[in-house]
């Protein structure tokens, strides 16, 4: 019995966006599609406990589904949208009803279709990101509410906005065409990464969202198994994932990299993310790439000491001229002060602050506090931590800085 | 499906402008019309007088209100509009992306409500 039930919910996560993908297509309307889904996996719930799962449970989930959707379809008074319920009914009772021919890619998957319609540019991006989790992911409202920490009434209406959207502003159910897949490719990803940070940063019930994460990416890896910046990410993310055991105190507080205990780190996750993102480097680099090869830098190296850090500045260099951004910037400047020692990255922190870029950034301000520390000023850099912790407001960063600050206050005396 | 493209730009651009490039950007409007009809996407369209010229009417308590001027300020002004056919949103933005206004102000893209 606990097997079978595992088993169902596994088979849930495996199938439920691959059946709510085709029914979509078939049937012209998200609701209408999680509805008959919904139901044919009620029915499973029900019936499989008893007579056992069936030989292929993915061809007996969409042909219930479909069965439902033809019910729902004949119960419906009123056909909206002037889209023809008969030849809706007609496609639905074909097992092998043909996409229509567009010029498009040659993408088989109806899962494609959805991605690039949840993560349509017309849509907001945290529409795009529920919209993901909800249709592709399976992942239910209330559960996709929690993981935000918004109420659930509040996702709920993100969604239905988001769906009805979809419906009245006529966004097409397809991939992308060929010149437009660079951008439409890029705004997948970001909400994958986004989707992966926020479980990243996330205590408790919120990390499973970065398994969500890795799972939609290799979903795109098996689907665009050409695209290097898919791999690329999937490489990034699972080469920081690595580090998920190591990077957290029991109690929640943030571990620095360089005082990680390097031996909790997932070697299976290093090995996959490190081969996935040679590959990507090897193929075409971007941001994403790039990323992944500057985790692998530090996933090479047994302790920080060891770690290759004129490697590391030289691969923020890249990223800078395909990305620049201040953010980046910051970055390196971090990797200077290791590898050309903390003067030199404490006059990078300079000429970004002069330029006015990240006034509200917390990490800013954190980094000089770093830099200075090290230098063994500590009366500055007991200021910078302040300056920090004005500006921090996620709870786990202001406890990091509150302890760096006191370590630092009783030394200056 | 039908959508309406309004076309928003910051008028003292327009006003600005040379005789020249007044006349090439109306020239490339004229092109880019032709063009959507002869791809059978042009429902209809119109440039409009500028806001100076705009008058707006309220009726409160049963009372009609004619005032001067538009409503808001606002900075970038309604300054023409195409009713177009496309089949989807992709379709739309990508005609709305073509109207040379699109590169001095923007295009709001709005689906038409389907009566009936």
């Amino acid at each position: 019995m606990a097997e079978e039930e595992r088993s169902l919910e596994q088979i849930y996560r495996d199938e439920w966006g691959r059946i709510v993908a085709t029914l979509i297509r078939l049937l012209g309307s998200f609701d209408l599609a999680e509805e008959a889904a919904q139901q044919a996996f009620a029915l499973a719930l029900e019936q499989w406990p008893q007579q056992g799962i069936p030989a292929n449970p993915r061809a007996w989930l969409i042909s219930t589904a479909r069965h439902k959707a033809i019910d729902a379809l004949r119960r419906k008074q009123r056909w909206e949208d002037g889209n023809d319920p008969e030849k809706a009914m007609r496609d639905l009772a074909q097992p092998t009803a043909p996409a229509s021919e567009e010029e498009t890619l040659p993408f088989e998957d109806d899962r494609l279709r959805l991605i690039f319609t949840c993560c349509h540019p017309a849509l907001n991006t945290e529409a795009q990101v529920a919209l993901t989790l909800r249709t592709l992911c399976g992942l239910t409202t209330d559960q996709i509410a929690q993981a935000f920490l918004v109420p659930s009434a509040t996702m709920g209406q993100r969604l239905v906005r988001a769906k009805q959207k979809i419906r009245d502003a006529g966004i097409p159910y397809r991939t992308p065409q060929l010149q437009d897949l660079p951008e439409r490719l890029a705004a997948v990803l970001l909400v994958v990464y986004l989707v992966f940070n926020e479980g990243y940063n996330a205590a408790g019930e919120g990390r499973a969202l970065s398994e969500e994460a890795i799972r939609l990416a290799r979903i795109l890896l098996e689907l665009m198994p050409q695209e290097p910046e898919v791999r690329g990410l999937l490489a990034l993310m699972l080469l920081n994932d690595s580090r998920r055991a190591a990077r957290q105190t029991e109690s929640g507080d943030r571990i620095l990299l360089e005082d990680q205990d390097r031996s909790l780190w997932d070697q299976a996750r290093i090995a996959e993310g490190l081969s996935l993102a040679e590959s990507a480097l090897r193929t075409g680099p971007g941001p994403y790439s790039v990323q992944a090869a500057i985790a692998a830098v530090h996933a090479h190296a047994t302790n920080a000491a060891q770690t290759d850090w004129p490697q590391i500045v030289a691969l923020y260099d890249v990223l800078l001229r395909m990305q620049p951004s201040p953010v980046v910037e910051l970055n390196r400047a971090a990797a200077v002060a290791m590898s050309q020692g903390c003067e030199a990255g404490l006059l990078l922190l300079d000429q970004l602050a002069q330029r006015g870029e990240l006034p509200n950034y917390h990490l800013l301000p954190a980094a000089r506090a770093d830099m200075l520390r090290r230098l063994s000023r500590w009366t500055p850099a007991a200021q910078a931590y302040r300056d920090a912790l004005a500006l921090a407001t996620h709870e786990p960063d202001r406890r990091f800085l509150a302890k760096r600050l006191a370590e630092l206050e009783a030394k200056a005396g | 499906m039908q959508y309406l493209l309004l076309i928003y730009a910051n008028e003292s651009q327009w006003n600005t402008m040379t005789p020249d490039q007044g006349a090439k950007m109306m020239a490339e409007f004229g092109a880019f019309t032709q063009s959507i009809i002869d791809s059978k996407n042009y429902v209809g369209g119109n440039r409009l007088h500028d806001i100076a010229k705009a008058t707006t009417v309220r009726v409160r308590d049963g009372k009609t209100l004619v005032t001067d001027g538009p409503f808001a300020e606002t900075k970038e002004q309604l300054g023409g509009y195409y009713l177009i056919e496309a089949p989807d949103l992709d379709e739309a933005t990508a005609i709305a992306a073509r109207i040379p206004g699109a590169r001095l102000g923007s295009i709001e893209v709005r689906p038409i409500v389907q009566m009936g």
